[in-house]
């Protein structure tokens, strides 16, 4: 009996000693957020007190997507502003929305969201609308977006980059080829292979569009190895989770430098492929701006009630071969580009 | 006194308290961000309801004994059916839930009878139904239409009515908290108070012998698949109607929470014992803390720790609770 009071003690100890932690990283955080605009210097309390959401459908292991928050997380500290940056667990648009509900819900100065499924999120969206909050749409969903009411688009145009990498691709020689999607739901994706696809049957070829799991790279990995037929000569990845898994299964075939590869997006390992010629070219949207920008602008919008004209600011596509890849590993390195 | 007695040895107060303690948290820290407003209730409380109605006849399969993994691709196939029926044969929105309802049904006793059939745990037999299904319903959808996801939905026949019963509004709470309460109510009620009730605690704490004791196994267990599976298409339902489209990776993950909920509310792994009000509880606890870390403006980093640290702390909570209830009914 003595026993069993002196487990339950313990547990009861546990418990409290669970929450008191909680609180204490909860405390850290609140204390950051205030020290940070004193750092900026002048009208430092002014602007701490503009709080920013940023709410992104970037699955979190995404190399792509830190740089994107690396992006919010520099801008706020430049800007002396507050941000939370959220995004679901997986690609999942019913838990994006709930997240905009939530943010919604704290009634912040700007928000800034990617929009993969406009209809999905119409609703939360509509919802921001309704309570005057500033909208800036980030890197997919630029039409959807106007139609909501956002103040301005920062991202590039899917279809158009698809069909430049096409081009590119078909230029080199390429006949047959596959558009692997590693992001299947995302109308973004979807608009990159359609692009993709369009140029390459315009040059005569072919191309046809595989479908993996990006969170899984080994079984990535094995599909694009089984898609590789004889006569497939390039193959065309939408982002660093899917590159990497081609990489690997040419690697593991023997075709690496064989078969034209090419992908959105940057990371060190496409950079290194690029350089060394085993990758032919990498698309950049440039999407440390995608998150940085924003953050500037509704700041700017905030104070001074100030926001570029024209609707969209485009950040890609830009073209990384072999000739620029060197200068650009550094920067990746640091999560920036 | 017998009344007080009772009360006490209600299995859901565990996990009451720690609701009550994980809503007092948010309050106190994130109560300024918007928590307490009716609109941030409301995201919490809708994320409680989908997941409880999942949680109640999950709840009910539990105590027999058996696990579902394959509801969350069932979402996903749901979805999807009900999109294909309304977008390309251009059937009214209610012919393609009929439609999905169906298929549904027909995968839970695809479970159930396989499960009974060949006494393989349900844990392996409905991994595999997870992994036929989700992997159909890409192969369907990209066959059919070339795309993952589907829109445009709100044309559909019988929309606006649809729209009303599964996607409307009660003031500020969505429609899916009164089917909440209302599943719950009824598992509740067929748990507590019928004959099949107490077939469902025989089956899964003592199986042998509730065979000798003429309790039909195969057929309580299979109609509970077809239950959890029924649910899955419900919820599927609401949020076809709600966001006007499916996707094919929608509901992912689904089982594993609706299994969380179910134990946060006091249900046994092992099967025999458990509650309905405590899985409903269960969810709301999920939602709460899924939705308040958001208030609280915790670091998206950090979130998969967080979630886990206060679902842990929840449990903790709960059995620490249980001991001493049981200490004082002694």
């Amino acid at each position: 009996m003595k026993r069993e009071v002196f487990a339950q003690r313990r547990g009861v100890f546990f418990v409290i000693a669970w929450l008191v932690a909680l609180f204490a990283v909860g405390c850290g955080k609140g204390e950051g957020g205030g020290g940070a605009p004193k750092a900026s210097g002048g009208g430092g309390g002014e602007r701490a007190n503009i709080r920013i959401a940023v709410v992104t459908h970037g699955q979190a292991s995404d190399t792509f997507w830190s740089v994107v928050k690396n992006g919010v997380d520099r801008a706020a500290k430049d800007m002396g502003v507050t941000v939370t940056y959220n995004a679901p667990q997986t690609f999942d648009m019913v838990a994006m929305s709930r997240l905009i509900d939530a943010e919604v819900a704290k009634k912040p100065d700007g928000l800034v969201v990617s929009v993969p499924d406009p209809r999905a999120l119409a609703k939360s969206l509509e919802a921001a609308r309704s309570a005057g909050i500033p909208l800036i749409t980030i890197n997919s969903g630029g039409d959807a977006g106007k139609e909501m009411g956002a103040l301005i688009h920062v991202g590039q145009a899917e279809y158009d980059a698809g069909k430049g990498g096409g081009e590119r691709m078909a230029k080199a020689g390429a006949k047959s080829a596959i558009c692997v999607n590693h992001e299947i739901g995302n109308a973004s994706q979807d608009e990159r292979c359609r692009g993709f696809t369009d140029a390459m049957e315009k040059a005569g070829g072919k191309a046809r569009v595989l479908a993996v799991n990006a969170t899984d790279l080994t079984d990535a990995q094995g599909k694009i190895g089984a898609a590789l037929t004889e006569d497939v000569d390039a193959v065309f990845t939408l982002g660093p989770l899917g590159s990497r898994a081609a990489l690997g299964a040419l690697k593991a075939a023997g075709k690496l430098g064989k078969i034209q590869l090419g992908t959105f997006d940057l990371s060190p390992d496409v950079l290194a492929a690029v350089r060394d010629g085993q990758m032919a070219f990498a698309i950049d949207q440039q999407q440390y701006l995608q998150g940085y920008l924003p953050i500037v602008m509704l700041t700017q919008y905030k104070l001074y009630g100030v926001m570029p004209a024209g609707g969209a600011l485009p950040t890609g596509p830009a073209f990384v071969t072999k000739d620029n890849a060197a200068a650009v590993i550094g920067w990746t390195k640091e999560g920036l580009r | 006194m017998s009344a007080a007695k009772k009360f006490l040895d209600r299995p859901e107060l565990g996990v009451a308290a720690a609701v009550v303690a994980a809503w007092l948290f948010f309050a106190f820290y994130a109560g300024d961000s918007g928590f307490l407003s009716s609109r941030g209730t409301a995201t919490y409380l809708e994320i409680a309801s989908e997941l409880g109605i999942l949680a109640a006849p999950v709840a009910l399969l539990m105590i027999a004994g058996e696990f579902d993994l394959s509801i969350g691709s069932t979402m996903a196939a749901c979805g999807m059916t009900i999109a294909l029926c309304c977008d390309k044969l251009g059937w009214p929105i209610w012919g393609g839930i009929a439609a999905a309802a169906v298929l549904a049904l027909a995968v839970g006793f695809f479970n159930g009878f396989v499960v009974t059939k060949t006494r393989l745990p349900s844990f392996i037999v409905t991994l595999g139904s997870l992994f036929i299904l989700a992997g159909g319903t890409i192969g369907m959808t990209r066959l059919i239409t070339g795309r993952t996801q589907i829109g445009g939905l709100e044309e559909a026949g019988g929309f606006g009515a649809a729209e009303t019963i599964f996607a409307g509004h009660v003031g500020p709470i969505s429609a899916s908290v009164v089917w909440w309460i209302g599943i719950t109510a009824l598992a509740a009620w067929v748990l507590l108070h019928t004959r099949s009730g107490n077939w469902i605690f025989g089956v899964g704490g003592a199986p042998d012998s509730a065979r000798r004791v003429g309790i039909p196994v195969a057929r309580v267990k299979i109609s509970l698949f077809m239950m959890t599976s029924l649910a899955a298409c419900l919820v599927a339902t609401f949020q076809v109607v709600k966001f006007t489209g499916a996707d094919v990776l929608r509901g992912t993950g689904k089982e594993l929470e609706a299994i969380l909920a179910a134990v946060l509310g006091g249900t046994l792994l092992t099967g025999g014992r458990g509650s309905v009000l405590g899985a409903a509880c269960g969810a709301l606890l999920f939602g709460m803390v899924q939705q308040g870390i958001v208030f609280a403006g915790v670091d998206s980093d950090w979130y998969k720790v967080f979630l886990g640290a206060m679902l842990l702390l929840a449990v903790l909570l709960n059995s620490s609770v249980q001991t001493r209830m049981a200490e004082a009914r002694r």
